[in-house]
């Protein structure tokens, strides 16, 4: 039979199924953070249940940490106490951790592909719902909820009935200007927030096939803002180049052996899909949100659509903004470049090449927050935070930051801020902020003009 | 986890679509290191102003409405894995959530506490809230044994899907944990012959 590669991979891990239920899937890798594991850990100490494969767990500090001062103890009583715990739970369980300061510390979904933690084939979970991201190389990998995590460290399986299967292809030239995160925001905005639910999502055509590893990450980490438990893209050279050489990736003879059975992975030619979309990449341009779901998106060069559902009124009147306008030309106080979503060299590469020479507006606080320390040092050795310091920008330390604002990283009530983030929800960046996502080139261009501009017409 | 069979309640509506668990409970509030307390800050920026002050034009805070149903409206709780929103709901007091679409993640998190999802048609969800309109102390009961939800006095009911395995575990209290240490000695088998 035809099969699709999230198939082959789930196929794969199916330890058994429960009569006419769910199935027991096999959990390759089980990635934590400080604010959805502590309540596992207190469930399986509670029932008196070990760990079972500390070895396959890989942990973070990433959500609840401060972007500035990271060598001085956190000074928010409750963070502290959460990253406390962490340390002390992994420590207790043998699990490997990433603190505060390490090398390796970073946004879980940056850290572990640029360690090779995540590879190809793989089955993967976090207490996160952008888990989603790792499926850029072929894996299978989910966000699950805490109950989830307790069953993870006490069996490393989850029961799960198998979702089923969606493909979004598009194939074209992209324009210039368009990134993988406007592509993205492109595909929710036709779709809609729920049009994945209940769906694992491939993506398929050579619009992704021409993508670079970060640019197939950005596209996998929005997929649950569409509803997809989570988004794959088939493994290819790219992937394979990507890997090679990581911290954490098999060598020589294993990572030849690894690859001929990734080749093996991608979808066969003529399986069959529950559902398929097509798009032209022709029909895709910067994309910029205007209401408080990913879903309401336009592109840049259009207006607010005319609807009269009062859930879209009310996300409207949130964002203070009114139907049938452009958002063109709207002042921005606030820009954040980073999260999970867009937080890779890639994203600061983009940024910093277009700010280079300019001067960030005067009315903008702008927050660069690279993904991990890896990252962040890459930036520093490839000269970009020259560029973003001669600019008047500043480059803060790896973490969730404003994507979220856990910490202390918080847009104020009714201000607007221009983010590449995943999240536009009600509050989202703190009480009463008014997100807009886009991508790294728009984000970089609202903090230079201190307003939305139409970057289309400024690149050509 | 609580067992459940059958609840008759009065019910609380939330008609918005979309509500995602960033409102169910907001981010600052999942630094706590149990589940304890969540129910106090559950819709937050929806029940009170900045200042603390409830919100008299919020469901919530509606002194007409009570009970342990909540009935929202379509593809409730998506966006964020966090559980705290189905702790912050179950703290609350609610059992039982009804809508016409729910999120996967959250509708797996409400299962694994006791929290039962029940979806139903469009049409039907549409009744519902119009029942509440017309006096806010109509009775509904929830059957999880027979998966039916009713407005109580009327002849208006729909049937809900549910897995049989999650039913079981409802109705018994029962937890994934319990059935996954069970085949322990299988998932140690599959890990000796696993050919990736």
């Amino acid at each position: 039979m035809k099969k699709t590669l999230f198939d082959k991979v789930w196929d794969a891990h199916v330890v058994d199924t429960v009569q006419d239920g769910p199935q027991i899937l096999y959990i390759d890798k089980h990635l934590i953070h400080e604010v959805t594991s502590p309540q596992a850990f207190n469930e399986l100490q509670d029932r008196a249940i070990p760990v079972f494969r500390p070895n396959q767990i890989v942990a973070t500090a990433d959500h609840n940490t401060p972007t500035l001062d990271q060598h001085l103890p956190v000074k928010d009583e409750l963070s502290r106490k959460q990253l406390a715990q962490l340390s002390e739970n992994c420590s207790n369980n043998n699990i490997t951790l990433y603190e505060l300061g390490h090398k390796y510390n970073g946004i879980v979904h940056v850290m572990a592909p640029e360690l090779g933690i995540t590879q190809p084939g793989m089955t993967m979970v976090c207490g996160d719902s952008h888990t989603s991201t790792h499926g850029a190389f072929g894996t299978i990998a989910f966000g699950i909820g805490t109950s989830q995590v307790a069953q993870v460290f006490a069996s490393q399986c989850l029961l799960l009935s198998k979702p089923k299967s969606l493909r979004v292809t598009v194939n074209g030239t992209l324009k210039n200007g368009v990134l993988p995160k406007d592509v993205i925001l492109y595909i929710i905005s036709k779709l809609g927030t729920n049009s994945g639910t209940g769906y694992f999502c491939e993506y398929a055509g050579d619009v992704f096939e021409n993508m670079s590893m970060e640019g197939r990450m950005t596209v996998c980490n929005m997929s649950i803002e569409m509803g997809a438990r989570g988004g794959m893209i088939a493994p290819d050279n790219t992937t394979f180049a990507y890997v090679k050489g990581r911290e954490f990736a098999p060598k020589d003879a294993d990572f030849e052996a690894k690859v001929a059975y990734w080749k093996t992975l991608p979808t066969d030619e003529g399986a069959s899909f529950d559902k398929e979309y097509f798009f032209d990449a022709a029909d895709i341009e910067p994309m910029v949100t205007y209401g408080t779901n990913p879903g309401m998106g336009i592109k840049i060069s259009e207006t607010i659509p005319i609807d009269n559902d009062p859930s879209f009124k009310k996300s409207l009147q949130y964002m203070n903004f009114e139907a049938g306008k452009s958002l063109i030309d709207t002042p921005i106080n606030f820009v954040f470049i980073g999260s999970c979503t867009n937080s890779r060299i890639e994203d600061f590469r983009v940024a910093a090449d277009y700010i280079k020479g300019k001067r960030k507006a005067t009315n903008v606080t702008a927050w660069l927050v690279p993904g991990s320390k890896q990252v962040e040092t890459q930036i520093i050795e490839e000269g970009l935070k020259d560029i973003f310091n001669a600019a008047g920008f500043e480059l803060r330390q790896p973490g969730c930051s404003a994507c979220l604002a856990m910490n202390d990283d918080k847009i104020p009530q009714n201000e607007y801020c221009v983010s590449t983030s995943n999240r536009n929800f009600e509050g989202r960046q703190g009480q009463g902020s008014r997100t807009i996502l886009a991508s790294p080139l728009v984000a970089a261009a609202t903090a230079v003009e201190g307003k939305i501009i139409d970057i289309t017409k400024h690149l050509n | 986890m609580e067992k459940f069979s059958t609840l008759t309640s009065q019910a609380v509506p939330l008609n918005i679509a979309n509500v995602d668990t960033d409102q169910i409970i907001p981010a600052r509030f999942l630094k706590a290191t149990d589940k304890k307390g969540f129910g106090d800050n559950v819709f937050r920026d929806w029940r009170f102003d900045k200042l603390g002050n409830p919100n008299s034009e919020f469901t919530l805070n509606n002194p007409v409405y009570s009970g342990s149903i909540l009935i929202a409206g379509d593809n409730f709780g998506c966006g964020s894995s966090r559980e705290h929103a189905a702790w912050a709901l179950v703290g609350y007091g609610f059992k039982v959530i009804v809508s016409s679409f729910f999120a996967d993640i959250f509708k797996g998190n409400a299962l694994n506490n006791g929290l039962l999802p029940v979806q139903v048609s469009e049409g039907f969800l549409e009744q519902l809230f119009a029942a509440i309109e017309s006096d806010a102390t109509t009775q509904f009961e929830v059957n999880l044994e027979t998966q039916t939800i009713s407005i109580k006095d009327t002849d208006l009911n729909e049937g809900f899907e549910i897995d049989a395995y999650k039913k079981t575990c409802m109705i018994n209290g029962y937890d994934d944990i319990d059935y996954l240490l069970s085949k322990k000695e299988l998932i140690e088998a599959f890990e000796l012959q696993k050919n990736y």
